[in-house]
């Protein structure tokens, strides 16, 4: 509502000056108070009200820049020599140390110091006050701590583009450099500024790597050799194999050429127990294992295809995702593929299908980690889809031992190397599980969330105790898990060793029984089948003499229900009429029944019709 | 006289390295290392006894700095200090 008001004045009248004048007061609105409602006035007793006196303040993140700290040598030179002196001029110096030599204060302080010296030297030679002594009294307190395990150190991609940490391998003696592969594992994700930079860290300088290794296509898995700590091997995202020497440099000494390598991504390099320590093989998803003489890497020395036909297609291979070597067994290998298969090779075999031994499935996705317990040979451990389960080589049909179904991928697993019941796991929610089947078969023993991003490589120290994982955004986590976890307890071996035995007796059992069974089954099958052949032949004829029966009898009843009712009904009044009616009853009935044979003479004379037609 | 003596017997102790005469100015007088390593102990030690001996007077100042031993990985170093001379030894201690 807009308030207005209206002035108007006459056209003539305007531009005159205006002539104010007095006017009294006037009242012009007057509400008087209405008794009435007082009563309903309320008295607000006590009233809330507030007030605030306190300075502003506002919220800020401070975060300081990481310190680079470098480690530099200092260069002592000769100094404090006199002026008159030159240090470079023997005789000068000669000259001055005779002198200070022959001053009594000097002769004085150097017979005390002397004294004082002596004393500690031989204290030092009669006892060392730093040893361990009462060491093996201490082993008897069991620790009953919980387990648990710290975060050591975090090592971070430095690239701005993270890829994925794919590969971890440690060095083979001093476990205090760790090499990381990188790549992006994404299916066409590379985008065009990622670098194909792999690094060799030392641990005790996590912000710079050590060594750059620069391949010429991101690097998916790297293995340090075992009997030569400075050389690696490394397969590629584009299928090709490269080998460095770290005394060379970070460029490739060779690299494998690309028309004999694999067509996709090297997801298992290892080395090989040989003489020369210069063998590895590799294994890719596009079906094919190659084994491959480092000095040569033109073309691989072997090849198999993983066709479990065994006819050695490769339309039919399977795709491999992870290798397993076991040094102690040098003919035999695993390999883990997509399909969720995991195949037992036999290298020495004579004939290529012969090289395929046996195949365990069991996983529902592919088989992401492999690896066979250090203590047992004959027990492994598989990791993929939701579960990881435990195998013995001899039972075939089903793993004797796995997890339950958890909420997340677990992306990759490995053994204890001290404990051979303990084993780990990285699961794609950041979680890293430790477990200790000897205590709890159900839960882990203890589960830790690294970091927000999924997990993709672990990796154990050859020590036991610490642990390196690689995430999706390539950061290496190196967790020290706690000593409960990686020190041999009193009857460990044993009992691990029962437990697996009665695992796999147990499904022994079960095998045995699943083939009795389908023995029976065959044997029912076959004998059945035999009954359901003489049926078929008796149909035709016996099936229509069945349908006349049949036919007739339906007609019967009918008439003596029809009977029935009627002498019921009509029972009462007049039995000539029911004897009459009954009569005429019946006498249809045998006129129908009189019909009927006349229906069947034309059935009959179908029929023929029918049967001298074919 | 007395010193050559005095050196010689703690030189022939049991896992002694070495022994050192060090000036306060960080002159080497007496050494039986080359002459590079015993510049670089000398000027090492020379600032970590000076650093002790502050460290000491500090908390009570009338303590002082009798004696300094360093064990490493490797050997133990031992420095008597006084006001104008280091002796230094280095030992291996017995194992």
């Amino acid at each position: 509502m807009e308030i207005m008001y209206v002035y108007t004045r006459k056209r003539s009248e305007f531009g005159r000056p205006c002539s104010f004048s007095d006017r009294p007061a006037e009242v012009n609105v007057d509400i008087p108070p209405d008794p009435s409602m007082a009563s309903s006035f309320i008295l607000r007793n006590p009233v809330d009200s507030y007030v605030q006196h306190t300075s502003d303040m506002s919220e800020h993140e401070v975060n300081t820049e990481r310190v680079e700290v470098e480690s530099r040598g200092v260069n002592h030179v000769e100094g404090g020599w006199p002026k008159d002196i030159n240090p470079q001029e023997v005789e000068q110096t000669i000259r001055f140390r005779k002198k200070v030599e022959k001053d009594e204060n000097y002769v004085n302080t150097i017979t005390h110091l002397g004294t004082l010296m002596e004393h500690c030297v031989k204290q030092n030679n009669a006892i060392n006050i730093y040893k361990e002594y009462f060491e093996e009294e201490e082993m008897v307190e069991v620790e009953d701590e919980p387990p648990s395990a710290k975060t050591i150190n975090v090592i971070r991609d430095p690239n701005v583009t993270k890829r994925t940490a794919t590969h971890l391998s440690w060095h083979p003696d001093t476990c205090k450099k760790l090499a990381v592969a990188y790549s992006s594992l994404e299916f066409q994700q590379n985008m065009k500024n990622m670098s194909f930079d792999s690094y060799i860290w030392d641990l005790e300088n996590p912000n710079k790597p050590e060594l750059v290794l620069r391949p010429s296509s991101p690097l998916v898995s790297l293995e340090y050799n075992p009997k030569d700590s400075h050389v690696l091997v490394g397969g590629c995202y584009n299928g090709q194999m490269a080998y460095w020497d770290t005394r060379k440099g970070g460029l490739p000494v060779e690299v494998s050429a690309v028309e004999v390598s694999h067509r996709d991504p090297v997801y298992g390099a290892i080395w090989l127990q040989s003489k020369t320590g210069t063998e590895c093989f590799s294994a890719s998803t596009d079906g094919q294992v190659l084994w491959w003489d480092i000095r040569k890497l033109a073309e691989p020395t072997e090849m198999l295809v993983l066709d479990i036909t065994r006819k050695g297609l490769l339309e039919n291979a399977l795709g491999a995702v992870t290798l397993e070597f076991e040094p102690t067994m040098p003919t035999k290998f695993m390999v883990g593929t997509e399909q969720g298969i995991v195949i037992a090779c036999n290298r020495k075999a004579k004939t290529p299908p012969e090289k395929i031994t046996s195949t365990y499935s069991g996983h529902h996705g592919p088989v992401y980690a492999l690896a066979r317990n250090p203590f047992y040979p004959k027990i492994f451990l598989t990791v993929g889809d939701w579960t990881a389960r435990i195998w013995s080589e001899e039972i075939k049909e089903s793993s004797i031992m796995w997890t339950k179904y958890h909420l997340s991928y677990l992306t990759d697993g490995c053994w204890s190397t001290v404990r051979p019941a303990v084993f780990f796991t990285t699961r794609s929610d950041g979680t890293l599980d430790v477990w200790d089947f000897l205590f709890k078969q159900n839960d882990p023993s203890l589960s830790l969330k690294v970091c927000d991003e999924p997990l993709s490589s672990l990796r154990l120290q050859d020590n036991g105790c610490v642990v390196g994982c690689g995430s999706k955004l390539g950061t290496v986590t190196l967790l020290e898990i706690s000593s409960g976890l990686c020190t041999l307890q009193r009857n460990e071996k044993m009992l691990a060793t029962a437990m697996f035995e009665r695992e796999t007796k147990r499904e022994k059992i079960l095998e045995a029984r699943h083939r009795e069974m389908r023995l029976k089954e065959r044997a029912r099958s076959e004998g059945q089948g035999s009954e359901v052949e003489e049926r078929p032949v008796e149909s035709p004829q016996e099936v229509l003499d069945r349908a006349r029966k049949e036919f007739f009898e339906v007609i019967e009843v009918e008439l003596q229900r029809q009977a029935r009712a009627e002498t019921q009904h009509l029972g009462g009044k007049v039995k000539d009429r029911a004897g009459e009616e009954e009569a005429a009853v019946v006498a249809a009935a045998q006129g129908e029944e009189s019909q009927l044979p006349k229906d069947k003479e034309e059935e009959e004379e179908e029929e023929k019709d029918a049967a001298k037609e074919p | 006289a007395e010193v050559e003596e005095t050196l010689k017997r703690i030189q022939a102790h049991r896992g002694v390295v070495a022994t050192m005469v060090v000036n306060a100015e960080g002159i080497p007088i007496r050494t039986t290392l080359d002459n590079s390593t015993t510049v670089q102990y000398a000027g090492l030690l020379h600032q970590l006894t000076m650093k002790a001996r502050s460290t000491v007077r500090d908390i009570d100042p009338q303590n002082d700095l009798t004696f300094l031993r360093i064990r490493s990985k490797k050997h133990e170093i031992m420095v008597a200090p006084d006001k104008e001379y280091l002796l230094i030894v280095i030992q291996n201690p017995c194992e």
